[in-house]
C-alpha cells in the first residue's frame, strides 16, 4: 500500500495516462438533461478528462447500470438455435465510486452471482471488468444514511482518492498502479476517512421473523393514495436487481429475433402480474411493503446483511416526497408497539 | 384652475385620461411579471403619496396607481426612477433619461406564466425571456400585446395576444435507458395528443403529433425521455380580444429559436411603421395584417431571419373567432 499528494492538474495526468489502458466511469453531469428545464442530470458514464468527474451532487442514477444495463439482449434466437451477444467493448473500467455504491455492488453481486447455484453470466462479465476506485465521502448529502445502513466504510477498493479543491490525494492498495501514481504525485500519507454520521438516521427493526400481522398491518395503507407507481424508487436505487424479460421479433419475421432483460421494479404497475392476469399486489401499500421486507428483512435473513444500503436516492427522487428511511422507521416504531404515525 | 393638457404627451408618458377630472393614472410596467417585495413596497408608497392609497393589478401584470393629481405628474416620474432602472435599464432597455417617466405606453407590459423558476412544467424560465424581448420591443409606441407561457398549458393566455410565445422542448430518447414501463405513453395520451405509442417494450413518436410540452421527459424513471439542449418555442400570432372580432392567435413559427423569435417582433414593428394608418387614432396591429394579408406580413417579418433547423413555418394560416356583428343565434327571451 502507497500514498501520493498532487496538484490537480498533476493528477489530470495521471488520469489521462490511466486512461490509455482503461476506461474511466463515474459520475457525470449532463447540462440540462434534468427532469425539470434547466436542471442537470447526473449520472454514470465514461469521462473523458477529469474535470467531468461530478463531486459537488450524488447522482440520481446509481452506478448498477455498470452491470447490470436497463436493457440487455440475453440471446438472439431464430426458428432452431440461438446465441449469445458478445459485448461491444470488453475492456477493463475503473469506476469511481462512493463508499455507499461500492456497497451496493456487493449486494448485487449477492443477487446475480451468488444466490442459487448458478451465477449470472451476463452480469458476471461485465463485473469483472470493474476495478473500484473509491471517492473518499466525509459528507453526507441530503438523504443519505449509510451509517445506519452500515455501508459507509468498505476496504473493497484497489485505489481511494481524496479531492480537495486543488488537491487529490491517493491511497493505492494494488501495485499494479503504483508505477504509474508514483510517477506524477510526492509520497503522501493518506488513508480515507468515512462519513461517521448523517443527518437521516434510521432505526432497523430487530426482530428474528416478521409478525404476520405486520403483512396486512394498516401502516402500509397510507401509500395506497401516495405512491403512484412510477418507479423512480427502484430505478434510481443501487440494489434494486428485478427484471423482466421481453421478446422482440425482427420486423417482418415471425421466427427470428431477441429475449431482452430490462429493468422492472416492485413499484411498477405489472410488475407481479401472471400469465391469466392475477396479480399479487394491487395495491400501492403492498409494494412498498414488499420493498420494504425485501431491503432490510428478508435479504439479511439469506445473506447475512441488509440489501439497503441507505444511499438515499430513493428518497431523493421520488415526486410524492416518499420517504423510505421515514418507512423503516415507522416499521420499527411499530414493531415495538408504537405509532405508525 | 384649469388644466391645459397635451393629452398625447400625458398617454406617452404612461398616464391615463380616466373618468375622474383633473386626476390620472400611471401604468407600472413589470416585464415578466416577476418582481421582489422591495419594489413592491416602492409601488406602495408611490400610491399612498400620490394617489389614493389603492391600487390596481393589471391583466397583463403591471400596476395601476388611480387618483393621482395631474399636477403630481412629474414628482410621481421621479419617484419611479429605481423601478425604472431595476425593471428596465437593468435588463438592457435603453430609456434615455429615467427621471421623466416612461417614455413610451404603446407597446403593453409583456406578461408571463411563473415560469421554470417555480413550474415544474415550465420548459423555461419565462421572466427572463419576458425582459430580453423588453430590451428589444421597449419603448414603442405601436399597441402590441406580448405574453410568454413556458408550456402548452398556456397559463398566461398566449392564445389572446398579438405575439404568443410558448416555451416548447424537444423530446430525445435514449433507447437503451428504456425500460418500457409505459409512463411516457400514457402520460401523453391522457393529458396531450397521443404522440407516443408503445412498439413492443420500446416507445415511437411521431414527431408531427409532438407539441413539445415535456410531459413524457417528466413522467420517465429513467431518465430516457430528456430534452434536447438549446431552448425552443412556438410563436402564436395576432390573436385578440376587442369590439369587432375577437380571435385566437394561431401558430405561424413552431420549434424555432429565441433570436428567430426576437427578430420576427422586431421586424413586425418596422412592418407595422410602413403599413399603419395614421388617419386613424391607433389601429391594431391585427387589423393591419387584416388589410395587407398574411403574406405580406409573413414576408416582411421574416425579412434576414435565419430559421434554425428545427423550425416550421405556417404557409397559412386561419384564425378561429367571430364578428360580434353575427347575432342571428341570440333571441330575446320575453
Ligand atoms: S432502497 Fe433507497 S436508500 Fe436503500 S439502496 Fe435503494 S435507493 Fe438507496
Ligand atoms: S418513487 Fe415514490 S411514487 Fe414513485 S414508485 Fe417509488 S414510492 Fe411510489
Ligand atoms: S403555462 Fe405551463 S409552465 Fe406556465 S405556469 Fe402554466 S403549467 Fe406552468
Ligand atoms: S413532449 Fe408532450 S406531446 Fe411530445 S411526446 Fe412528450 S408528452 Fe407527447
Ligand atoms: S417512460 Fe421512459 S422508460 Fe418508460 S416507456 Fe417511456 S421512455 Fe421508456
Amino acid at each position: 500500500m502507497s500514498a501520493y499528494d498532487y496538484s490537480r492538474k498533476e493528477f489530470a495526468a495521471v488520469f489521462a495516462e490511466l486512461q490509455k489502458t482503461y476506461q474511466i466511469y463515474g459520475p457525470k453531469r449532463f447540462a440540462g438533461r434534468g427532469r425539470f428545464s434547466d436542471t442537470d442530470l447526473i449520472r454514470y458514464a465514461p469521462l473523458a478528462s477529469l474535470d467531468e468527474l461530478e463531486l459537488a451532487e450524488k447522482s440520481s442514477l446509481s452506478p448498477k447500470s455498470l452491470v447490470f444495463p436497463a436493457d440487455e439482449t440475453i440471446f438472439h434466437f431464430n426458428d432452431h438455435e440461438f446465441s449469445q451477444p458478445q459485448l461491444k467493448e470488453n475492456g477493463e473500467i475503473i469506476v469511481l465510486l462512493r463508499p455507499c455504491d461500492i456497497n451496493g455492488i456487493a449486494r448485487l453481486d449477492k443477487m446475480f452471482l451468488e444466490n442459487g447455484d448458478q451465477a449470472d453470466p451476463y452480469y458476471q462479465r461485465r463485473r469483472q471488468r470493474l476495478h473500484f476506485f473509491m471517492i473518499e465521502c466525509r459528507e453526507s448529502f441530503e438523504n443519505c444514511f449509510c451509517v445506519s445502513m452500515k455501508s459507509n466504510t468498505t476496504d473493497n477498493y484497489e485505489v481511494a482518492l481524496r479531492f480537495a479543491g486543488d488537491r487529490v490525494a491517493a491511497q493505492v492498495k494494488d501495485h499494479r498502479y503504483a508505477g504509474l501514481f508514483g510517477q506524477k504525485g510526492r509520497a503522501g500519507s493518506f488513508s480515507p476517512e468515512f462519513v461517521s454520521g448523517n443527518d437521516k438516521q434510521v432505526e432497523l427493526p430487530t426482530v428474528e421473523t416478521m409478525p404476520a400481522e405486520m403483512f396486512n398491518h394498516k401502516m402500509w395503507e397510507e401509500y395506497d393514495s401516495r405512491c403512484i407507481a412510477c418507479g423512480r424508487c427502484n430505478t434510481s436505487c443501487v440494489t434494486c436487481s428485478c427484471f423482466s424479460t421481453v421478446d422482440l421479433f425482427y420486423a417482418d419475421s415471425r421466427q427470428c429475433g431477441e429475449r431482452r432483460r430490462v429493468w422492472d421494479g416492485c413499484h411498477l404497475d405489472g410488475f407481479s402480474d401472471m400469465a391469466g392476469g392475477h396479480s399479487f399486489r394491487k395495491n400501492k401499500g403492498e409494494r412498498m411493503r414488499f420493498k420494504t421486507f425485501h431491503k432490510i428483512y428478508d435479504f439479511r435473513k439469506r445473506f447475512g446483511f441488509d440489501m439497503c444500503v441507505g444511499c438515499g436516492r430513493c428518497d431523493d427522487v421520488c415526486p410524492e416526497y416518499i420517504s423510505f428511511s421515514s418507512c423503516i422507521n415507522k416499521l420499527s416504531r411499530t414493531l415495538k408497539g408504537g405509532s405508525d404515525k | 384652475m384649469s388644466l391645459d393638457l397635451n393629452r398625447k404627451t400625458v398617454t406617452k408618458n404612461a398616464f391615463r385620461i380616466t373618468k375622474r377630472r383633473n386626476h390620472t393614472a400611471i401604468r407600472i410596467r413589470v416585464p415578466g411579471g416577476h418582481l421582489n417585495a422591495s419594489q413592491i413596497a416602492r409601488i406602495a408608497r408611490i400610491a399612498e403619496q400620490f394617489g389614493d392609497g389603492n391600487l390596481h393589478i393589471t391583466t397583463r401584470q403591471g400596476f395601476e396607481i388611480p387618483n393621482i393629481p395631474f399636477e403630481k405628474m412629474a414628482e410621481v416620474n421621479a419617484a419611479l426612477r429605481p423601478l425604472i432602472e431595476e425593471l428596465e435599464l437593468e435588463h438592457g432597455v435603453k430609456i434615455d433619461n429615467p427621471a421623466a417617466g416612461y417614455p413610451a405606453a404603446g407597446m403593453r407590459n409583456i406578461s408571463a406564466c411563473i415560469g421554470n423558476r417555480t413550474c415544474p412544467f415550465a420548459n423555461t424560465d419565462t421572466t427572463g425571456l419576458a425582459q430580453r424581448i423588453e430590451a428589444v420591443v421597449y419603448p414603442h409606441d405601436f399597441h402590441t400585446k406580448i405574453a410568454i407561457t413556458g408550456c402548452p398549458n398556456d397559463c398566461i393566455k398566449a392564445h389572446m395576444q398579438d405575439f404568443g410565445i410558448i416555451a416548447i422542448c424537444i423530446p430525445e430518447y435514449d433507447y437503451d435507458q428504456c425500460i418500457g414501463c409505459e409512463a411516457c405513453a400514457k402520460a401523453c395520451q391522457r393529458k396531450v395528443t397521443g404522440a407516443i405509442e408503445m412498439n413492443g417494450s420500446k416507445v415511437v413518436r411521431d414527431e408531427r403529433r409532438c407539441i413539445g410540452c415535456g410531459e413524457c421527459v417528466l413522467a420517465c424513471p429513467t431518465s430516457a425521455w430528456t430534452r434536447k439542449p438549446g431552448k425552443y418555442y412556438r410563436l402564436l400570432v395576432m390573436g385578440r380580444t376587442g369590439k369587432k372580432n375577437p380571435r385566437l392567435a394561431m401558430p405561424f413559427l413552431d420549434r424555432v429559436n429565441e433570436e428567430v423569435v426576437t427578430k420576427v417582433i422586431a421586424n413586425t414593428m418596422a412592418y407595422v411603421d410602413r403599413y399603419i394608418l395614421r388617419c386613424l387614432p391607433k389601429e391594431h396591429i391585427g387589423y393591419i395584417v387584416d388589410r395587407t394579408g398574411f403574406n405580406v406580413f409573413r414576408d416582411e417579418v421574416l425579412q434576414g431571419v435565419v430559421l434554425n433547423t428545427e423550425a416550421r413555418l405556417a404557409k397559412t394560416i386561419q384564425w378561429p373567432g367571430y364578428n360580434t356583428l353575427n347575432d342571428a343565434n341570440l333571441k330575446t327571451t320575453k
